[in-house]
């Protein structure tokens, strides 16, 4: 072994310092030569006849050399390094080539890298948990009604903990916080802050250690306890400068002072996990008594003990969930829990499983048309190289040395490519990382790691592979004498080679056609997402979270409220202005009704969202009243109360009558139904409605105040008045930020929006390379029949004629592509149906609208080689070569 | 390296080169090649030329070193001479030679033993 090692070594150092080495020899042969040339002297040969023979007895002094070499040093090191120069060489010759080649290659792979970022974040990478596969998420295994059913009381929560066998720790966070719910006080201006209520023993379950400090203790969740607060990295660094000293330390939060306690890694974003697209600032113990009878608010998550299974745990919540106390102070209420017991990951990021494997799959699309085009570029050029290829053979070198050589050529394009790639990748990835508004989970912590670097190894070589071996293949099986004797392009040269690129042209463009056509699809169903009748109106309005102190009184609260109201309606450009205590697809929160008086069966109500509103709010946000009238003022604390249902909730419980004038019971109040609103897409826009209901503020008790302003002026312009308005008001009003109602539903589409977007971008990429291809082929074809073209114009065809021929050789290449892509497309497009919306797979338009395109492109490709055709002189071309 | 496959043409020359270096002591490369021309009776043809590529790698392998020096007429030329490891290096291939010789000899001397019909 050692001995081997030490050759090894001796051979690299050989390899490295190869000139002493090289005067060392040949100062040693020519000294056996001038031995030998003396004995043969001595033996009485003449001085000519004596080196004659020495050199003969000697042999080739170059092949001893050469073999000296090869036994000393790394003879594969060498044929690389020799490969590699000549390579550069060329390259650097054919400059425009070789850019092109990269450009392409690059943005191929660049796209790769990419997209494996971020499956590699969202998919494959573990969540930034202490042994992550052992935690759950638990759910009601029907959640109808938005985060209420998707939660649990304190005490059903509190005998899961207990009576379980499944589960190592129980843990939750209240699931209702919204953003900016404290403000950072003992400023000039209050400071919004969004703070999260955990339970106390949040952490541990995670398994996430506090960067500084120490997490909460379980007396910490005790009413009355000390206040206290865990600061999330991020917020610590920006409003504390990353102090450390401020462990300990007292913060005002709402006027009272709260020590904070520790600070959590940076590796811990709670939004990115468990909310995408949602910042937390820190965390406050969520205090139980103080909830205990607040309904269903805390949001499960558990960890499994060593050896228990996903099966085993789903098990027992099947047997302990229905038989949960909903309060147990109220017993007889039965809530008839379920639970579903998820993988914490899988519940992450499963729902999105499918359209990153689609994204993936697009961009590995984008890699094979890119890896098709270059084997074309390459082919072309091989075309112009085969007498050089063919004078190599011919001076020794063999098949695989030249298949070498050329893959050789193939690598080091494709390392450049990735090596640019790289560069694109990485800044797209930090792009990615930073777009806050994108409600993709995990998207924070997508970036090129170690493992997309293998990738990008993996990918370059095999890229390389796959598009140098075919022309590299073709090259060295040339015909020799053909080769050398060709003199230049004639008609009969390269039939074959013209065949196989026709070949990769059509399969570039079937492969664009399925992108294309999957693109189409998708981009389809966004539009349609787009169209949908939300059931408000979120252009031209914008909210703002109002702060305001009611002492838990109805009557005051109404008075704020409607001089909150009264004064921003007066605001020049304020249309008209309303109070909600949550917004459509944002928070929201669901109770139950029915009609008053009537039994109902297990299952024929649902959780109703509810939403707690100031008269003027369903004008404000653009709801549509279809009957009866709105809340007024009137509605008071001390008057019947009453209620606004949608379509759907009147069609449940009254169907076939009018439900103006009825009873319903809502959360067990009497309340008469005083008007019927169009449905409203409360949780998505692709989801249908579900049961809402509104209810006025003067009678029931709202969840925080969103103040919705509708106005044609832009909210930047009407934020300032807004702000100085409500300061005016409560001089405690934080520095919320006044948003636009549409980024709300931006937002709630942006998943949609991020995945169209990048396969529309692959789409057009592969679109332009496809037509790189056709053009790539039909110019070199017209480029090689310039002779041919010349005779028959000279015979009389005209300059249309042949332009119609190249334009219907091109149409040709571009139809039979567009056949193979649709047969392939409608093969795949089923796979894709569940990612679309309001489109069919097989939707006639979108498989038209891009064949067309396709279509139009391809001309366009090929009309510039059949212009250069129709102008061909046939005097220049017959004399020419 | 090359350890596993037994080239024959080259652990011959090999082998040779060892032989006569322990045999004759320290001998430049030419000498080499010349006395084994002379003792193989001229039937190896051997381009003398190939012997520096199995000097040097019986070198890297540390059988034999070489040194510059001067020969009997007063000529510069490189010495070379066999290492210990060189000599049980020897000693392991000539019984290896000699057993797989009288191997091959016992085989090619074998006669029709009328075995299979």
């Amino acid at each position: 072994m050692s001995g081997l090692l030490r050759c090894l070594l001796q051979r690299t150092r050989a390899f490295l310092g190869r000139k002493p080495l090289d005067d060392d020899l040949d100062a040693e042969m020519a000294t056996h030569l001038e031995f030998a040339v003396e004995e043969n002297l001595r033996r009485g040969m003449s001085a000519e006849e004596a080196r004659r023979q020495a050199l003969i007895r000697f042999g080739g002094i170059m092949q001893a050399k050469e073999q000296h070499r090869e036994t000393r040093g790394l003879p594969w090191l060498d044929i690389l390094g020799q490969d590699v120069r000549y390579t550069l060489r060329t390259l650097r010759r054919d400059s425009i080539f070789t850019i092109v080649a990269v450009l392409i290659l690059a943005l191929g792979i660049g796209a790769n890298i990419a997209v494996f970022s971020v499956v590699n974040a969202i998919l494959l990478r573990p969540l930034p948990f202490r042994n992550p596969d052992r935690l759950v998420r638990i759910l009601e295994k029907d959640p109808k009604g938005g985060e209420s059913s998707m939660t649990y009381s304190v005490d059903a929560t509190r005998e899961i903990q207990q009576r379980n066998h499944s589960f190592a720790s129980v843990t939750g966070y209240f699931a209702f916080t919204g953003p900016d719910n404290f403000k950072l006080t003992g400023r000039s201006v209050p400071l919004p802050v969004t703070g999260l209520l955990v339970m106390t023993n949040f952490f541990q379950t995670l398994g996430v250690e506090p960067e500084l400090g120490r997490l909460f203790t379980s007396e910490e969740g005790l009413q009355h306890a000390r206040p206290v607060v865990l600061l999330s990295h991020a917020f610590w660094k920006s409003r504390f400068a990353a102090n450390p000293s401020i462990i300990g330390q007292a913060v005002s939060f709402n006027n009272t002072p709260v020590t904070v306690i520790g600070v959590l890694p940076e590796s811990f974003d709670f939004g990115s996990v468990f909310a995408p697209a949602s910042k937390v600032d820190m965390f406050v113990p969520y205090i139980e008594e103080d909830f205990r009878h607040d309904g269903n608010d805390l949001a499960l998550i558990a960890r499994m003990k060593p050896g228990v299974t996903l099966g085993a745990a789903q098990a027992e919540a099947d047997e302990l969930f229905p038989t949960l106390d909903f309060d147990l102070t109220h017993p007889e209420y039965k809530p008839g829990y379920t639970g579903r017991i998820y993988g914490l990951k899988d519940y992450v990021s499963g729902r999105i499983r499918r359209s990153l494997i689609v994204l993936w799959c697009a961009v590995g699309l984008i890699l094979l048309i890119v890896c098709v085009n270059l084997s074309s570029l390459l082919l072309a050029r091989a075309a112009s190289r085969s007498r050089e290829f063919a004078m190599r053979t011919a001076l020794g070198a063999g098949r695989g040395r030249l298949v070498r050589q050329l893959l050789t050529e193939s690598l080091i394009l494709s390392c450049a490519g990735s090596l640019a790639g790289l560069g694109i990748a990485f800044s797209l990835t930090t792009w990615l990382a930073h777009q806050g508004s994108i409600a993709l989970p995990l998207l924070s912590s997508v970036r090129v790691d170690g493992r997309a670097l293998l990738w990008t190894l993996f990918v370059a070589i095999a890229a390389a592979t796959l598009f140098g071996l075919a022309p590299g293949l073709r090259i060295s099986r040339v015909n020799l004498q053909e080769a050398l004797k060709e003199s230049g392009p004639s008609t009969s040269e390269g039939r074959k080679r013209d065949r196989l690129r026709s070949v990769l042209v059509v399969s570039e463009v079937a492969l664009a056609c399925v992108l294309l056509i999957g693109a189409g699809l998708l981009l389809r169903s966004f539009l349609r997402v787009l169209d949908v009748d939300l059931g408000f109106q979120p252009s031209q309005a914008a909210a703002i979270s109002v702060d305001y102190d009611d002492g838990n009184s109805a009557d005051k609260r109404s008075a704020i409220w409607q001089e909150v109201i009264r004064r921003v309606s007066m605001l020049p450009g304020v249309e008209t202005a309303g109070i909600s205590d949550n917004l459509p697809m944002s928070r929201n929160r669901s109770w139950g009704i029915s009609a008053k008086g009537v039994l109902y069966h297990e299952g024929e109500l649902q959780a109703t969202f509810v939403y707690i509103v100031s008269p003027g709010y369903l004008r404000a946000i653009g709801m549509r009243l279809i009957e009866g009238r709105d809340i007024s003022w009137d509605d008071s604390p001390k008057s019947q109360k009453v209620v606004i249902i949608n379509e759907t909730v009147a069609h449940r419980l009254w169907p076939g009558q009018d439900p103006i004038g009825r009873i319903a019971s809502v959360s067990g109040t009497d309340a008469r139904v005083i008007g019927v609103i169009a449905d409203v897409h409360e949780s998505s826009a692709e989801n249908s409605a579900g049961w809402q209901m509104y209810l006025p503020a003067t009678q029931f008790g709202p969840e925080g105040a969103q103040l919705v302003v509708r106005s044609k002026l832009p909210p930047s312009s009407l934020a300032s008045g807004i702000m100085s308005t409500l300061r005016s008001i409560n001089p405690g009003q934080p520095a919320t930020e006044f948003r636009p109602i549409q980024g709300i539903v931006d937002h709630a589409t942006s998943p949609r929006r991020f995945f169209v977007l990048l396969v529309g971008a692959f789409a057009a990429l592969g679109l332009i390379l496809a037509s790189l291809g056709i053009y790539g082929v039909i110019a070199y074809s017209v480029t090689r029949q310039t002779q041919e073209i010349g005779i028959r114009m000279a015979l009389g065809a005209s300059r249309s004629r042949v332009q119609l021929g190249v334009i219907l050789k091109t149409l040709w290449l571009a139809l039979a592509g567009i056949a193979a892509g649709t047969v392939i497309s409608l093969a795949l497009a089923r796979a894709i149906a569940s990612l679309l919306f309001g489109t069919a797979p097989t939707d006639l338009l979108t498989y038209a609208g891009m064949a067309l395109l396709l279509v139009a492109v391809a001309l366009l490709a090929g009309y510039i080689p059949a212009f250069r055709a129709s102008r061909i002189n046939p005097l220049v071309a017959l004399r020419g070569e | 390296m090359g350890d596993s496959k037994l080239d024959l043409l080259q652990g011959t020359l090999d082998l040779m080169v060892l032989q006569t270096l322990s045999a004759m002591g320290e001998q430049h490369g030419y000498g080499i090649a010349r006395r084994i021309e002379e003792v193989s009776g001229n039937e190896v043809l051997l381009n003398q030329g190939t012997i520096y590529a199995s000097l040097v790698r019986l070198q890297q392998r540390g059988w034999i070193y070489a040194a510059w020096g001067t020969s009997d007429n007063n000529r510069k030329a490189k010495f070379y001479s066999i290492t210990r490891a060189g000599r049980k290096q020897l000693a392991e291939d000539t019984s290896y030679w000699q057993r797989l010789s009288g191997v091959m000899g016992r085989v090619l001397a074998m006669q029709n033993e009328g075995g299979a019909k």
